[in-house]
């Protein structure tokens, strides 16, 4: 017989799925892989540099904001700031120097999580605060990125200027090139290939809803191919925005981000066009080639406002509303 | 109808674990020297007991009569001597007033009701009256006395057999629906007739073809459809089963017969053919003894008022302590303290559930991840709520329309950050009740 008076009394339900948070950090992680191989691919091995350094940037910030803060100090076991740092990365060039990536683990982890109260609490995607504030901080250290050089591990040449989205005229990379990878950008940005290989897999392990992605990337193309076929010399054809620069990482991994973007499949949609729509406008007349950042950022802002104005009608509610009507 | 009903929004697959017991035919638990029976088994009003200490009574006999409309009467599982009416063990982890019977091993009916031979020709109201004197409950687990449903105030033209049985690990109902097949259709027409209708509709998950074969043999016999479920947890649930077969969803607050339904579980629907063909009231049920620790895992018509210690020596005992000790199924059911609770009226299972399963979790920060709002059935949105909950705002919470769940525990069965969203739920519900109640004193 069992002894009664080890039983746990405990509410209902009894039985867990197995999800957990670590879990979910752990597949992105593995979702980002492919972008981190080709990102290593181009710009050899100065990308698997900052790609360490910016990783355990964001976990050692997290384990010592925790302990300076008189928190529990084993959040980083959950992978958030791993992953964080990762992404960071990702948003940083090959070229990027050791302090920056460091600079940039704290502005991340420290401004972008922690000082709002850590994982769940965050209003705006950590490693994109990280991104703007360094961007912002250091513009030239920034825009400055490293050419590809595919297959040589240690070349580096650090002088390309800005990325694709600056060109103009004939000195538009090919859409072949783009698609590969093999263009100047940031680490993650560059290869839409290894971008979409990872995207598919979040899709398919259903970590991520496809209402963002597509609403994202979908209204980009449109506005930037109505632009294009009014005005050819305003701006590059859809097919090149939506390759070049950083909208594909963007709405895949970073639009995407569970704690800063809406809960509800229309509020996704709503958030996805908003990003779209604000990149779309930043690249094609905006200060800035790329807009990417800033438009996920705004739309980060204002997630509560679309959770809130999104929440839809319960099962069974709307035939109270037609009774009352009667 | 078709033979693909209609999916209801969210839910989820936990396993279902029901092999354990699905193969082993239903036994009888032998007579016991003490039977324990809780007053107070169904939803609404308690019995008022009618014998006291020293009576004799017979096998049937009543021991506590219905105290309003929404009340059951409740009756003798054995011939024997009313020992002792105190308070004893009950489900909620709190001791409730039980009538304890000491047998005297005779088991002597003292059948009070004739049975009802001819019940195609008899009027409905006497076969309803029937069911009432019966002290029928919903047998599924919520215990709501099935005479209730029976009395539509509105008009009603779909009677459902719930036989979808989607809680994990329970076999109860498909071994009743296996060996007892014509039971539940002839069940399924007397309701019918009450109701004033002809047909009949049963609801059977997917995962029981056995059972919708051989229901689906006999069923134009008894002018009874059959309908495969999909396997989707909450599938059972009344509102998400009536959508699944009709396409009429129950309206917040509502009940079934809102959108003329009435659903009855398929072992109420047995229990009132022993009622009214035999004349029996209901003193016995079916119920899964389960869970890995146990030795013999298996399906048991046991007596009410049997201690759940007897139905786990008749399992074997266990192989190891387990974590919890719950009546019920693991996602709906309640963790026990005691072996002394007794078998109810709406005791479907009695489960063990190995340490593995409920390793004890910390709960965590929401991350917004939106498992919830797509496993919730009742489309509201669980973290949404849980958070409002949290900041002891009751008022939002019943705004966000916390009333529309029903406790299926889908949302904290997917929560990677296993936060406690279920217990949030009940907690709201309280206060807002607990709320209104105040404001109406004032």
């Amino acid at each position: 017989m069992p002894d009664a008076t080890k039983l746990v009394i405990s509410n209902s339900p009894h039985i867990r799925g197995g999800e957990t948070i670590s879990k979910i950090m752990v597949q992105v992680f593995i979702a980002l892989m492919p972008a981190a191989l080709a990102a290593v691919w181009f710009f050899g091995l100065a990308a698997l540099e900052v790609m360490v350094l910016c990783t355990v940037g964001c976990m050692a910030v997290e384990v010592l904001w925790n302990k300076a803060a008189g928190r529990s100090s084993d959040s980083w076991k959950d992978g958030s700031a791993a992953l964080t740092g990762l992404l960071l990365a990702m948003n940083l060039s090959a070229g990027a120097p050791w302090w920056i990536c460091i600079l940039g683990s704290l502005l991340a982890i420290g401004l972008g999580k922690q000082l709002f109260g850590g994982l769940g609490y965050n209003p705006f995607n950590p490693a994109l605060v990280a991104r703007v504030a360094l961007l912002i901080g250091f513009p030239q250290l920034m825009t400055t990125w490293v050419k590809p050089a595919p297959g040589q591990w240690l070349a580096y040449d650090a002088l390309t200027g800005a990325t694709p989205l600056a060109a103009t005229g004939k000195e538009l990379a090919s859409i072949q090139d783009l698609f590969i990878g093999n263009v100047g950008g940031c680490l993650g940005e560059t290869s839409a290939l290894a971008l979409l290989i990872g995207g598919a897999f979040l899709l398919v392990r259903r970590l991520i809803k496809w209402h963002v992605p597509a609403s994202f990337i979908g209204t980009v193309a449109l506005i930037t191919g109505l632009a294009h076929h009014f005005n050819p010399e305003l701006t590059p054809p859809a097919l090149y925005h939506v390759l070049a620069g950083g909208l594909m990482i963007g709405a895949f991994f970073m639009a995407t981000d569970m704690v800063t973007s809406p809960m509800t499949a229309n509020g996704a949609l709503i958030f996805g066009c908003g990003c779209g729509i604000i990149t779309s406008v930043i690249r094609i007349w905006g200060g800035y080639p790329e807009g990417v950042s800033f438009s996920i950022l705004f739309m980060n802002a204002l997630t509560p406002l679309i959770d809130r104005y999104t929440i839809g009608k319960p099962f069974g509610y709307i035939r109270i509303k037609k009774e009352a009507a009667q | 109808m078709s033979d693909n009903p209609r999916k209801f929004k969210g839910g989820v697959h936990p396993e279902d674990s029901k092999a354990l017991s699905a193969s082993k035919p239903v036994q009888t638990a032998p007579l016991l020297g003490k039977y324990t029976v809780i007053v107070h088994q169904n939803i609404g009003a308690p019995p008022e007991i009618v014998v006291k200490k020293g009576d004799l009574v017979k096998k049937g006999q009543l021991l506590a009569k219905a105290s309003g409309f929404v009340s059951v009467p409740l009756h003798a599982p054995t011939s024997g001597t009313v020992t002792a009416i105190e308070k004893s063990p009950g489900p909620a982890c709190v001791s409730v007033p039980s009538i304890e019977i000491t047998a005297d091993g005779k088991d002597e009916w003292g059948s009070p009701f004739e049975p009802i031979a001819d019940w195609r020709n008899t009027d409905p109201a006497v076969l309803k009256q029937r069911v009432v004197d019966a002290g029928i409950v919903g047998m599924g687990g919520a215990g709501f006395p099935s005479h209730v449903k029976l009395s539509p105030t509105k008009p009603v033209d779909t009677l459902i057999l719930n036989g979808a049985e989607c809680e994990p690990y329970l076999t109860a109902d498909h071994r009743l629906m296996l060996e007892q097949t014509e039971d539940v259709l002839l069940g399924a027409a007397i309701l019918a007739r009450i109701l004033g209708l002809k047909t009949a509709v049963i609801g059977v998950e997917a995962n029981k073809p056995d059972a919708i074969s051989k229901l689906n043999a006999f069923a134009s016999k008894y002018s009874v459809t059959v309908q495969k479920l999909r396997v989707n947890y909450p599938q059972g649930a009344e509102k998400q089963l009536i959508y699944a077969l009709t396409g009429r969803e129950v309206p917040i607050g509502g009940l079934p017969m809102d959108v003329g339904c009435v659903v009855q579980n398929v072992a109420s629907a047995v229990a009132v053919v022993e009622a009214v063909v035999k004349g029996i009231p209901s003193i016995e049920r079916i119920t899964t003894v389960t869970g890995e620790p146990l030795v013999n895992p298996g399906n048991w018509r046991f007596r009410i008022g049997t201690p759940i210690s007897k139905a786990l020596e008749l399992a074997g005992g266990v192989k190891y302590q387990p974590a919890k000790l719950l009546l019920g199924g693991p996602m709906m059911g309640f963790a026990q303290n005691s072996l002394d609770v007794t078998v109810m009226k709406n005791t479907s299972g009695i489960l063990l559930i190995p340490v593995e399963q409920v390793s004890q979790y910390t709960s965590e920060p929401c991350i917004r991840c939106g498992r919830c709002v797509e496993a919730c059935p009742m489309d509201i949105l669980p973290a949404t709520i849980s958070q409002a909950v949290e900041n002891e705002r009751f008022d939002w919470a019943e705004q966000l329309n916390v009333a529309a769940c029903i406790e299926c525990g889908s949302c904290s069965y997917v929560c990677p950050s296993h936060r406690p969203l279920n217990q949030h739920f009940k907690r709201a519900k309280a206060e807002i009740l607990a709320a209104r109640r105040k404001q109406q004193k004032k």
